[in-house]
């Protein structure tokens, strides 16, 4: 299990670089969630001040 | 075979309830797929004769490059329809496409980095390859930016639409630098017919390549929600769509 987290002595090039994209996924879905639910929140608002 | 079907995208409630249905299925194909991609690129691809395991940053590396020049692509197209047929939908999917073209960016240059390193002894160089990547990145930040900068929105698709279409000139020159100038990157690897790379180091990467499309459709389809919503403010559809 070591020898497969040690990759060939690259560990410190290539998990990093999973671990940048990883983030970049994760950060891409929280951001769009959000955004899309302060959106509907103003969306509400707006039909509830108009209402 | 009829074309009206097409017409339906220009319409904002029928493209928010498309978006609504179709997101999650694009997400849980796409995060099944990056699973058994990585799976298969992490652990059952044999090692590089040559780079030994540092190869495998391309399973991350190169779905990350390819998303950021089709999501500019995207944006132009998107963008181009927008101005010469005046659809607001466009305008609101060139929008949802820049913020996640941009970090894709930023994990493609982050991770040539970090393979650079090991290779070519360096993290950066003013590499044509590299240089035109970074220009791209700015494009997205341009764009972003352009839109920000102007409060009135019709003006500001127009504006920031004119950018992206002038800026996809740089996709084909990203693709093609490392055959037109020297560069230390390396020439593009053929993954089909007479593949580069051994079948069991290809489908993993071929995998990814799709994982990574799905996961930037559901994201896209969420960040054009939250556009559709912000446009259409005074629509009556909303009403509908929020109850």
């Amino acid at each position: 299990m070591s020898e497969f987290f040690a990759m060939s002595g690259y560990a410190r090039y290539l998990w990093p670089s999973f671990g940048l994209v990883l983030g970049v996924i994760v950060l891409n879905v929280v951001l769009a969630w959000t955004s899309l639910e302060r959106a509907q929140v103003q969306a509400r608002r707006r039909l509830e001040m108009r209402s | 075979m009829s074309w009206v079907w097409f017409h339906r995208f220009g319409s904002p409630p029928w493209v928010y309830g498309f978006a609504r249905r179709w997101a999650p299925w694009f997400g849980g194909v796409a995060a099944i797929a990056m699973l058994v991609g990585l799976y298969g690129g992490l652990v059952l691809a044999p090692p590089d004769y040559q780079q030994k395991d540092a190869y495998r940053i391309v399973y991350v590396h190169a779905p990350s490059a390819l998303l950021s020049l089709m999501i500019y692509t995207t944006m132009a197209i998107a963008a181009a329809v927008g101005l010469i047929w005046r659809i607001k939908v466009a305008h609101a999917a060139a929008a949802a496409c820049a913020p996640i073209g941009a970090w894709f960016t930023v994990a493609t240059l982050g991770t040539g980095m970090l393979w650079g390193k090991p290779m070519w002894g360096t993290y950066w160089a003013w590499d044509p390859r590299l240089t035109s990547e970074l220009v791209l990145l700015f494009l997205y930040f341009g764009y972003m930016g352009l839109r920000a900068a102007i409060e009135d929105p019709q003006k500001a698709d127009k504006a920031s639409a004119v950018l992206a279409i002038v800026g996809v000139v740089n996709v084909p020159i990203i693709k093609y630098s490392v055959t037109w100038w020297n560069s230390l990157h390396q020439p593009p690897t053929r993954l089909i017919g007479e593949a580069d790379m051994a079948g069991n180091m290809v489908w993993p990467l071929i995998t990814m390549f799709g994982a990574f499309g799905l996961y930037f459709a559901a994201v896209f389809l969420v960040r054009l929600r939250a556009e559709l919503l912000r446009r259409e403010r005074n629509a009556s559809w909303i009403r509908e769509v929020l109850t």
